[in-house]
């Protein structure tokens, strides 16, 4: 079946078997591996992007279904001139992250948490982050980035 | 993981779904794909066609009806969460929605696909029961409704037939006390029991993974109903129920946690 959609602002037409899920449609068919596969059963999150601005497991979708829809994925944050998204910087300045695995799926899923809610406690952080894990256990930074990211949005 | 190879056809309406799914012998129907895909990449589930519901914007609304709030099969948990007519008038379902998975989840989830699945363990269908809520049902044959304590038929069951349709969950306001306890040992997982209350002149409790359907408590509300103590009332939860063994919790251990979820419950609802 013929799928067109947006990928980080560029329209994207690939012929697809309708079983594509939409995290192989980006990495085998659109070749963008930023995106990761880890537990492929909607738990871990590290496969999350963005399906017209909100955060989802693209493991559990079909490409079919983001036929005609808006999706980012960790390649589109940054500017086109290359300056890193806040949510980034913010993980890089805190060290967010130990074995790095996780980490498109966290930022893809904090930038959307942050959007819900612009102004989190550290607790609604945890809440919101529920559905990333990181098996480096390396949460403590990693909610540190998301409050110092919320916290730099309002400066 | 990925499923087996299936068509997919993206209805363009209710009817032309309908007519699908009457033309087929397993055809399924997807919105948010959150309850079957895991299940078709397990392979635990082949169906031959899949007929995408999922853009039929007029199944996804929530509608202020006078004595009940109508709710569109289409509604994604995260509109359900942050809905203030919800919050208002039925807040014990806002509150279990936003109990669902996660929130990349209920981005996803939506609150028909997580009914017509119809899993004992969900968060949901418990509820719909607990609120004594009912399903519009349509098909070629014309509409239906039936009400959510005859919907769960069995494991992954409902009365839902193919060529049916849930179109609309329809929801009684509440005035009462409500307390939903989901108790989980890791953070998005399922319950390993959950209780519902919802006290709104008499008191209705559903317990959650404790069947292959959602469950009520009929002899702990009785005996409420009929002026016992909660910690009487308690005492009785899974009286005539044999809630499951799994990793997660013997048959025991799930009728220890059923006590004591409703006890915590009811007094949540009753303060």
């Amino acid at each position: 079946m013929q799928v067109t959609m947006t990928v980080n602002g560029q329209t994207v037409s690939r012929d697809v078997e309708p079983r594509t899920l939409l995290v192989h449609f980006l990495r085998d068919h659109v070749g963008l591996t930023g995106t990761n596969v880890g537990c492929d059963t909607s738990s871990c999150g590290a496969c999350t992007v963005h399906v017209n601005g909100e955060s989802v497991k693209s493991c559990t979708m079909l490409a079919v279904q983001a036929d005609g829809q808006e999706v980012t994925t960790i390649e589109g944050l940054a500017s086109a001139e290359g300056e890193l998204h806040p949510m980034q910087k913010a993980f890089q300045e805190n060290h967010g992250l130990q074995c790095g695995f996780c980490t498109p799926g966290m930022v893809m899923a904090a930038t959307s948490f942050l959007k819900e809610n612009p102004h989190p406690t550290e607790a609604e952080v945890r809440l919101g982050l529920e559905g990333n894990l990181c098996r480096c256990t390396g949460y403590h930074n990693i909610v540190k980035s998301v409050l110092a990211a919320a916290a730099s949005a309002g400066e | 993981m990925f499923p087996s190879t299936f068509d997919y056809v993206r209805a363009g309406s209710v009817a032309e779904a309908i007519s699908i799914l009457d033309g087929s012998e397993d055809a399924k129907l997807i919105a948010g794909g959150h309850s079957l895909l895991p299940l078709m990449k397990l392979r635990l589930a082949a169906p031959s066609t899949l007929v995408d519901i999922g853009r039929l914007s007029e199944l996804s609304f929530i509608e202020d009806r006078g004595d009940h709030v109508a709710i569109g099969a289409l509604t994604r948990h995260r509109d359900l969460e942050t809905s203030a007519v919800l919050k208002n008038s039925v807040p014990i379902l806002s509150h279990v929605a936003g109990e669902v998975g996660d929130p990349a989840v209920r981005h996803r989830g939506t609150i028909g696909g997580s009914i017509a699945h119809g899993d004992g363990a969900s968060d949901l269908p418990a509820a719909v029961l607990a609120l004594d809520a009912t399903m519009v049902v349509r098909s070629a044959a014309g509409e239906r409704t039936v009400p959510a304590t005859s919907f769960f038929k069995g494991f992954l069951e409902t009365d839902l037939a193919q060529g049916e349709v849930l179109t609309e969950i329809r929801v009684p306001k509440t005035s009462g006390g409500w307390s939903y306890k989901k108790f989980n040992r890791r953070a998005q997982d399922w319950a390993i029991v959950g209780v519902a209350v919802v006290r709104n002149g008499s008191t209705r409790i559903s317990l959650v993974n404790m069947g292959s359907t959602p469950l009520r408590a009929s002899a702990s509300e009785n005996a409420i109903n009929q002026g016992a103590s909660i910690e009487e009332a308690a005492h009785l939860a899974s009286e005539g129920i044999d809630p499951p063994s799994d990793l997660n919790a013997s048959a025991e251990y799930r009728r220890h946690l059923a006590s004591v979820l409703v006890r915590r419950a009811l007094q949540e609802a009753s303060a």
